[in-house]
């Protein structure tokens, strides 16, 4: 029986210091993909949720939340991984949002905005905000993001998908 | 048969499909006729693969011999697989493989829209995961096919051949068995989705100028482990490593 010396609150502020593996401006946490951690008299429970369910990312979030609370002394560790509730990019915090637009990365709409499958929406240029853009590939350098052009300052920029 | 193992059946039928169809779109890497369709195939075959890997996992859990999703993946032979033939087949010219993700990913939105009900909790996660994903590849397919049929005479032409060629595997997506019935409640009950699934593929065909085939013999087996001379040919190359080294691991 092990005793519990962290709280849940200590896990989570631990683990929202791990960048995500592909856009390190944000963390899991802003992203939405740690779910919840459980304390227990026999450890800690890590629950952590993919984005896509082919995120070539999660055995290395996996395993920078194993080795974020090994440095830290907690232990022993459990990370599961769970496909319900479905992820989607409304989790992602107003803050997460605006810190994509600086890197460059136009955040994702409201999810209402891919209820029709054929829907074509108005995706603002991160760098000038116009909105005269174009899309060029439907995917990117990743699974949950898609190809732009600004028509405007001529800038090409990836759009993070929404995803309901 | 008993409850269990039809449900063991039914996840690998769902995962064979998922991880088949991805061998095939990853097989267009590098290949593709520009750039950003390289990466878009291989976006779809990922999703695919991550599909796979969660059916063939919770198969393995079903089955409680301790068999993993690698184990599902690598060490059954062929008349142990179960998807459909249309995923198995050799990718063609691009317009075939279009033809292909178009009918199927009509029909995968349809599906995972139903499996989301399911009464079995883990597969209506796993449903309410990928019909997102799914809702991806049916666009890209369908914008595809209005793009190409609706285009050259050569592209037309192409795209003709792949839909006409393709259509006598897709009656196989509509079949039930003893294996949906013993699951009422758990499966989906394809064949009330085909009406909607022929409203929207003909919808899309005729925008594209397209003919929609005239009802012929439908190929089937596959769902029950009777496949082409080609899933032996990817499951050489696929499973060569834990065949030639059966106790390598990562």
């Amino acid at each position: 029986m092990v005793k519990s010396k962290h709280t849940r609150e200590q896990i989570f502020d631990l683990l929202s210091a791990i960048p995500d593996p592909e856009i390190p401006v944000v963390s899991i946490r802003e992203m939405g993909m740690l779910r919840e951690v459980f304390v227990t008299d026999q450890g800690y429970e890590i629950i952590i949720t993919p984005t896509y369910t082919g995120c070539p990312a999660m055995g290395l979030i996996e395993a920078d939340v194993k080795m974020t609370l090994e440095i830290a002394g907690v232990k022993p560790v459990k990370v599961s991984l769970v496909y319900d509730p479905a992820w989607t990019t409304d989790w992602m915090s107003d803050v997460a949002k605006e810190k994509l637009r600086k890197y460059g990365i136009a955040p994702p709409l409201h999810s209402s905005c891919n209820q029709d499958v054929f829907a074509h929406n108005i995706i603002q240029c991160p760098r000038c905000h116009s909105g005269d853009t174009v899309m060029l590939s439907r995917f990117g350098s990743t699974a949950c993001k898609s190809l732009y052009k600004c028509n405007d300052c001529k800038e090409p920029f990836e759009y993070f998908k929404c995803h309901f | 048969m008993t409850q269990q193992q039809a449900l063991y059946k039914y996840c690998l039928r769902l995962g064979d499909n998922a991880l088949v169809q991805s061998y095939r779109l990853s097989e267009w890497c590098s290949n593709g006729p520009i750039l950003e369709e390289d990466l878009a195939l291989t976006n779809f075959a990922l999703d695919m693969t991550g599909r796979a890997q969660a059916l063939l996992t919770y198969a393995g859990k079903i089955d409680g011999n301790n068999k993993t999703d690698d184990d599902l993946a690598y060490r059954r032979g062929e008349r142990e697989f179960y998807n459909i033939l249309m995923h198995e087949l050799p990718y063609g010219d691009f317009a075939n493989t279009i033809a292909r993700l178009f009918y199927s990913a009509t029909f995968e939105y349809l599906f995972f829209s139903g499996l989301m009900n399911s009464t079995d909790e883990t597969l209506a996660a796993i449903a309410a995961k990928s019909i997102k994903e799914v809702k991806y590849h049916m666009a890209h397919a369908t914008d595809w096919v209005l793009r190409l049929g609706d285009g050259t005479e050569e592209s037309h032409r192409r795209m003709q051949n792949g839909i006409s060629e393709n259509w006598m595997f897709t009656g196989e997506m509509f079949e039930m068995d003893e294996v949906e019935t013993l699951l009422a409640g758990v499966s989906v009950v394809v064949s009330e989705i085909k009406a909607k699934w022929l409203s929207q593929v003909s919808k899309v065909m005729a925008e594209a100028t397209l003919t929609l085939p005239t009802d012929t013999y439908m190929q089937t087996g596959g769902r029950n482990g009777i496949h082409t001379e080609y899933l032996g040919h990817i499951l050489s190359e696929m499973q060569y490593l834990q065949r030639a080294y059966p106790t390598a691991t990562w």
